[in-house]
């Protein structure tokens, strides 16, 4: 079937069976490998993305499902070259080591802060209890997202 | 590579008639756990086709209904967790929705889903228990302990869909769940307890989400050192790789005592 939406602002039209993950149809029909895979299950978060504005684990989405909706994946968050502040506050506070967790931990964080922008260190815990990370030890990572707070 | 169809319906009624009518065709909601099961191919019997509830607006929304609030199968814990309604007459639902998963899962992770799955280790299910809720069906209403009949097994016909669950205003439930950590984690005990009426309802410690009969009924006396001797006895815990048998009838007693000693605090 054709699956019809919109990814990080450009509308594609994809060819492919609709139960298929939409994780899969990311990374190998579009191209765009920055969600990763880890679990598969919904547990680690590696693959999230947002779709229309909420993030979800990728793995756990049939492509099906984001007909005619709006996805963003780590790659449609800078703006051309320009990082955003979260961004660059990883890069200040070596936030990320291996780098696999790091797309899906800048998209709940993302959401996050679109939600409020005044957190403290344990919301901030909260929000991003579903990105496992298995490098940091998280501390510069909630450093880098409390940075980015007021 | 054997290919899942994947049928979108118009609506509701388009919804009913396509799973009465197609065989071999799953619902999926928000995917937490068909996806994963999908994926693995451990979908038994083997799917030909998943049938799509998720964008159906008659299955979204919080509504008051008479002396009810009536939750839609497809909407998901953030919107219940969201929902004053809920946060008003069923704190005990938004408190078990929001130990779900995280972020992730709760913007997926709908009741419908839930009951339909009907793991033992259901999060909502004992409080769903603990109100007396009743599965609203595309024929019929279920009240909710007659929905569970053995592991994973539920009342609902093999072309039934949930469409919704009514829970009843008023009452006062109490809500706690053990699991290895804070976040994430799948419970090794989840209790839901009413005082009036009694209800104590538990999740992980049997085959199915159960009703503590012989604790209830000791609850309904005021009886609470005998409520918390007999749950032990209601309970049918397994050894497994989460837990043992021994420490999960340790945690329900305690847990119980904990929530009837939070109940007398007022």
């Amino acid at each position: 079937m054709t699956i019809a939406f919109t990814i990080n602002g450009h509308s594609v039209a994809v060819e492919v069976s609709g139960s298929r993950r939409l994780l899969d149809v990311i990374r190998e029909d579009l191209g765009a490998t920055g969600t990763k895979e880890g679990c598969g299950e919904g547990e680690c978060g590696a693959c999230s993305v947002l779709i229309d504005g909420e993030v979800v684990d990728s793995c756990l989405i049939a492509v099906g499902q984001v007909e005619g909706r709006e996805v963003t994946t780590v790659e449609g968050l800078a703006d051309g070259g320009r990082l955003t502040a979260l961004q660059q506050a990883f890069i200040a506070h070596g936030a990320a080591q291996c780098g696999i967790c790091t797309p899906g931990l800048l998209l709940a964080a993302h959401v996050l802060l679109q939600h409020s922008k005044r957190l403290t260190a344990d919301e901030v815990r909260e929000g991003l209890a579903g990105n496992l990370c298995r490098c940091t030890g998280y501390t510069k990572i909630i450093d880098a997202v409390l940075s980015c707070t007021k | 590579m054997h290919e899942v169809k994947f049928i979108r319906p118009k609506s509701l009624a388009d919804a009913v008639q396509i799973y009465r009518t197609t065989p071999g065709c799953r619902p999926l909601a928000g995917g937490t756990d068909l996806m994963v099961m999908l994926h693995a191919r451990t979908v038994r019997p083997e799917p030909q086709a998943v049938l799509d509830l998720w964008s159906l607006a008659e299955l979204k929304g919080v509504r008051r209904v008479q002396d009810s609030v009536e939750i839609g199968a497809a909407e998901s814990y953030t919107g219940i967790i969201a929902s004053r309604d809920v946060q008003q007459h069923l704190p005990a639902l938004a408190a078990a929705a929001r130990t779900i998963g995280a972020a992730q899962i709760q913007n997926r992770g709908t009741l419908g889903g839930n009951l339909a799955n009907a793991s033992p280790a259901g999060d909502t299910l004992p409080v769903l228990l603990a109100y007396d809720a009743v599965v609203v069906t595309d024929r019929r209403a279920i009240p909710i302990d007659k929905f569970f009949i053995g592991y994973r097994k539920t009342e609902l016909h093999p072309d039934e869909l949930i469409t919704a669950v009514r829970l009843p205003l008023g009452r006062r439930v109490a809500f706690r769940k053990v699991g290895t950590r804070a976040a994430q984690a799948i419970s090794k005990v989840v209790m839901a307890v009413s005082g009036h009426p009694a209800r104590i309802a538990i999740g992980s410690v049997a085959e199915v989400p159960l009703r503590a009969r012989r604790a209830e009924a000791a609850l309904e006396r005021d009886d609470i050192e005998a409520a918390i001797a007999a749950v032990a006895d209601d309970i049918r815990p397994i050894d497994d790789v989460r837990s043992t048998a021994a420490y999960r009838r340790a945690v329900t007693q305690n847990v119980l005592r904990g929530l009837l000693d939070a109940f007398a605090r007022g």
